[in-house]
């Protein structure tokens, strides 16, 4: 069975390719860029096109589709009425699947639902990524907003800390929301920073 | 009071104004719904989120609305338009080698002019072998039927001479400029930016091709409006006041600053209200030119669902080669047009409600005071180029007629 994975992502490209092979579908086209895109999808001639739902070239590539059925191997949407679940899910981790018409529905499945574990992974790394990267700007925050409260009024690091806090917890906010509002205060007073 | 949740899908462009003002200025909130707006780069994600139940309503095409209920290119998902978001406001765009062969001089021709000029261009390019080449922003859109439409009538055989194709609104300025297509049939403001890039000029605008033409529309799954018809009718009434706002002269300038925030269609503010006002610049460095009603989102009932709105698209989509006729189609094509549900939720307002769903498209050459059932109501002209009539009662002849 072969199969062509379209997205703009090389990251989300990789994660999914690799998932495939080690379930041992090795015949495998990765398409990353839009040029040309069209061209070289009839030459590839995939039984199976994964692609991200967001992709910016699905309108094309539907046309594309339509067009085909009409001149040489039919393609159509993966979607059968008994397999709403199966099309929900792949739709909820962000996948729009297309399979040439007619290749049976038991060879398909398994294709699709490595598709959206694998989709589904590389969601919460993004996730875990993002908020990484929240907690350590934050991080920076509250030290740059400890080191003005120690500079400006002799506090100690763990004073200085607590008394973010004890402001926090008062006006109901994020330590780092109210770290933030004391740094962009120090600056418009022109802190000498 | 307590809010109902709702989401409507979009696409960054100007005519997904309504759903964005009735958020933005409370007219959602007023009526007790807490609006969701999910921004999206293509119509299949648009319609695929409407499908799966990630959005409760969307901002769509309407020829994909009814492709989507006839199951042209996926099995068959019934949708309903209650609401019409929008008429006309496209424009073609030629690259300004082309244009400048067209004539014109930064008036925009009259449509028959221009369009047996582009003919003749079109004839002769043929002859040397070399298609002249379109962008349209979807196979089943209001742009490629006009377009379609325009140069059918104007003597051009558009399967042989031409070719007509796919290309995503934001991608399809960088198509003109690379020569990948020799004109493009889209949707504000990128018709604009391409006049801004010095890669394109406008040469004419879908409401010169058919006035009053239907645009974009509120599509929704039909089961939904079956099962919730009061919140469907609180979240007309909302995008009915967001229309009131959208064309008060005075706010044009606050709504294109609105609709060009980053959360919407972060684009140029500038640009924007050239459409909102109808002031189109059709080359670089000229001044923008008035064009009358360039966009309709209010006045006359432009929000009414008319069923022989549907009807005529239908009739496109068959001209187009898109689907084949039927009668049972053409029956479904028509449902998805719903003025009973309008009707319903403006019932006892002030709002005027035409007594008839369907009437001769092209019909009106002068402003005419048609029947109601509430209110009163005056319907400007919605004439075609070419001074055709469309009677939803006569498909077969108007087929025939056109075929010929």
């Amino acid at each position: 069975m072969r199969i062509a994975v379209i997205d703009e992502s090389a990251a989300r490209a990789a994660v999914i390719e690799e998932g495939l092979r080690e379930a041992g579908l090795t015949d495998l086209h990765i398409f990353l860029e839009r040029q040309g895109l069209a061209a070289q999808l009839e030459a590839c001639s995939p039984d199976v096109v994964l692609m991200n739902l967001e992709n910016p070239s699905r309108d094309m590539l539907e046309e594309t589709f339509a067009l085909s059925r009409a001149l040489a191997r039919p393609i159509a949407m993966f979607v059968d009425h008994s397999d709403e679940n199966t099309i929900a899910d792949a739709v909820d981790a962000g996948i729009s699947a297309y399979v040439v018409d007619g290749l049976r529905k038991e060879r398909i499945k398994p294709v699709l639902d490595l598709a959206v574990r694998r989709f589904q992974a590389f969601n919460r790394l993004q996730t875990e990524l993002t908020e990484a990267k929240t907690q350590l700007a934050e991080r920076k925050v509250v030290d740059e907003a400890k080191r003005i409260l120690m500079t400006k009024r002799g506090l100690s690091e763990p004073d200085a800390y607590k008394l973010l806090r004890t402001h926090a917890m008062q006006s109901n906010r994020r330590i780092a929301d109210v770290a933030q509002a004391l740094i962009t205060a120090e600056n418009m007073l022109g802190g000498g920073l | 009071m307590t809010q109902d949740r709702f989401r409507i899908g979009f696409l960054p462009l100007v005519d997904a104004a309504l759903p964005i003002l009735a958020r933005e200025l409370g007219f959602a909130e007023q009526e007790g719904i807490d609006l969701e707006l999910v921004r999206d780069t293509s119509w299949a994600t648009v319609r695929d989120r409407l499908i799966y139940g990630h959005s409760d309503a969307a901002h769509l095409l309407a020829p994909l609305a009814i492709a989507t209920t006839l199951g042209l290119d996926r099995p068959a998902v019934s949708m309903a338009v209650p609401f019409v978001l929008g008429l006309n406001g496209n424009a073609v765009t030629l690259a300004p080698s082309l244009a400048e062969a067209l004539g014109g001089k930064g008036q925009l021709l009259d449509s028959r002019t221009s369009g047996q000029r582009l003919a003749e261009l079109i004839h002769l390019r043929a002859q040397e072998g070399a298609k002249l080449r379109f962008g349209v922003v979807h196979r089943y859109s209001s742009h490629n039927y006009m377009l379609q439409y325009w140069l059918r009538a104007s003597g051009v055989d558009i399967a042989r001479d031409t070719e007509i194709f796919t290309i995503a609104p934001p991608f399809a300025t960088d198509a003109l400029a690379a020569g990948e297509v020799d004109g493009i049939c889209v949707g504000e403001p990128w018709n604009s930016v391409a006049v801004e890039r010095g890669v394109g000029v406008i040469v004419n605008v879908t409401s010169h091709i058919w006035l009053r033409g239907v645009e974009k529309v509120l599509a929704m799954p039909a089961s939904r409006v079956e099962q919730e018809p009061e919140l469907v009718h609180r979240l007309i009434r909302a995008l009915y006041a967001a229309g009131k706002a959208f064309v008060d002269p005075e706010r044009s300038g606050a709504n294109a600053a609105l609709l060009a925030r980053a959360d919407y269609l972060d684009g140029s503010a500038d640009l924007i209200e050239r459409a909102i006002a109808d002031k189109i610049k059709l080359a670089a460095g000229q001044e923008p030119v008035s064009i009358p009603d360039f966009m309709f989102q209010h006045r006359e009932a432009a929000n009414f669902p008319w069923v022989s709105q549907a009807a005529w698209l239908y009739a496109q989509m068959v001209l187009a080669g898109h689907t084949d006729k039927a009668d049972d189609d053409y029956a479904a094509a028509q449902r998805v047009f719903r003025p009973d549900v309008y009707r319903a939720a403006f019932a006892g307002t002030n709002v005027p409600l035409p007594g008839a769903s369907a009437k001769l498209e092209g019909g009106i050459a002068n402003p005419m005071g048609v029947g109601t059932i509430q209110g009163r109501l005056t319907l400007g002209p919605d004439s075609f180029f070419d001074g055709r009539l469309f009677d939803p009662e006569q498909l077969d002849s108007y087929l025939d007629a056109t075929s010929d």
